[in-house]
């Protein structure tokens, strides 16, 4: 408690310096971050973990999962966690600001050039060729996922995963109507084991 | 009104894409393809390339590209800004939530049940994607045996990469880049 006190009254003294850390903090992770949310947590838990030692070591692993869990990019929904627990409303808007603007500027410089960019026969080959390379890529990464839903050993999911694929792939099922069916079922699903628990518990 | 349907297109990408990465990436293609006539699945293939190669999430990467498309710097500056907003609303209930009670179990096991389900949308719009990388085109042609060779041999010697030496991605990338200019250049 008066660990907290102190640390409190520590972070309003320096809010300013406080805010502009921040800011630069996740300004410099997000145009550092190639490849995806799931490269920016480790290097966010060196940063805020480690080097400042704003956030618990197992506090982290909690805001990880929070910012997996929830929609949206996990780069933003980790810096909206981090800023939110380092300074409140203002931290969390400051911490997003500084992670969508590095891609907001890059995408827009390049858009500017995208016309000049595609008529450009060498940079057509080449954008072919990352074609096959992002196709690789997402092949890499839906092995990788669906290893871990066959690894549970339960048919349920495995049932979701197949039943989705055809229900988006031959019937072109609207996405958001998989998403709140599959919710309604992980909910249900839930709720049952939690049942199932508790009479084993009593057994 | 073309500011609030970008706005709300890309609301509902950030709202339901759960997972992170990839997982926003059918969305993407069912609102600027399919819904909206906003992109090529030319020009979407190309902004997951780009997307893939320049830092930062892929759904903050494709808001930016399409608002400046359709819309100019103010659109891109609304679609990402409606990309974001769900997530700032809902992770900060769920970061209060957190510190208030420490126990996230409902929610948890929710998003256990969609993982199947995105790992099957994301196989989708893979399939997509591969199909343009193959055959130039959004959906398979009848006669399946004429496929770009160069594009099939890449993309077969990139999973080979991928699933045996497990390196960057970013790297596999810049090689099958590469493996485009020698070998389209050659033939």
């Amino acid at each position: 408690m008066l660990i907290n006190i102190e640390r409190t009254a520590f972070l309003e003294v320096n809010s300013l310096q406080k805010y502009k850390k921040l800011f630069f903090s996740t300004f410099e992770l997000s145009a550092c971050t190639f490849g995806g949310g799931f490269v920016i947590i480790p290097l966010m838990r060196k940063k805020f973990v480690e080097e400042l030692g704003w956030i618990e070591e197992d506090e982290m692993m909690d805001l990880t999962a929070i910012a997996q869990s929830s929609p949206g990019a996990i780069a933003v929904n980790a810096s909206i966690l981090v800023g939110y627990h380092v300074a409140g409303f203002p931290g969390a808007m400051l911490t997003v600001l500084g992670t969508i603007l590095p891609p907001l500027m890059i995408i827009s410089i390049i858009s500017m050039f995208y016309q000049a960019f595609r008529d450009n026969a060498i940079v057509n080959m080449a954008m072919a060729g990352m074609l096959c390379g992002v196709a690789a890529v997402i092949c890499d990464v839906v092995i990788n996922m669906a290893k871990t839903i066959f690894q549970k050993k339960r048919l349920l999911p495995v049932i979701v995963m197949l039943g989705s694929f055809v229900a988006v792939r031959f019937f072109s099922v609207n996405i958001i109507v998989i998403i709140l069916v599959c919710g309604v079922i992980g909910a249900a699903d839930t709720w049952h084991q939690g049942k199932m628990r508790k009479v084993g518990d009593k057994r | 009104m073309i500011y609030l349907e970008l706005f709300w297109s890309f609301f509902q990408i950030g709202l339901f894409s759960i997972g992170g990465g990839y997982a926003a990436m059918p969305l993407i293609q069912n609102q600027v393809v399919d819904i909206h006539p906003w992109l090529t699945m030319t020009q979407f293939a190309d902004i997951m390339t780009i997307a893939e190669m320049t830092p930062g999430p892929i759904a903050i990467n494709s808001a930016t590209f399409v608002g400046i498309q359709v819309a100019g710097l103010p659109g891109a500056v609304i679609a990402t800004v409606g990309c974001v907003f769900p997530s700032c609303v809902i992770v900060m209930t769920l970061a209060y939530i957190y510190y208030r009670f420490r126990g996230l179990n409902m929610v948890q096991g929710i998003l256990a049940g969609l993982r199947p389900a995105v790992i099957a949308m994301i196989a989708s719009a893979g399939i997509s994607l591969l199909i343009m990388a193959l055959y130039g085109q959004r959906t398979l042609p009848n006669d399946l045996a004429s496929l770009d060779l160069i594009a099939a041999i890449i993309f077969v010697i990139g999973i080979f990469v991928l699933r045996k030496w497990k390196p960057n991605p970013l790297w596999v990338m810049a090689g099958s880049g590469f493996a485009g200019i020698i070998l389209y250049a050659l033939v």
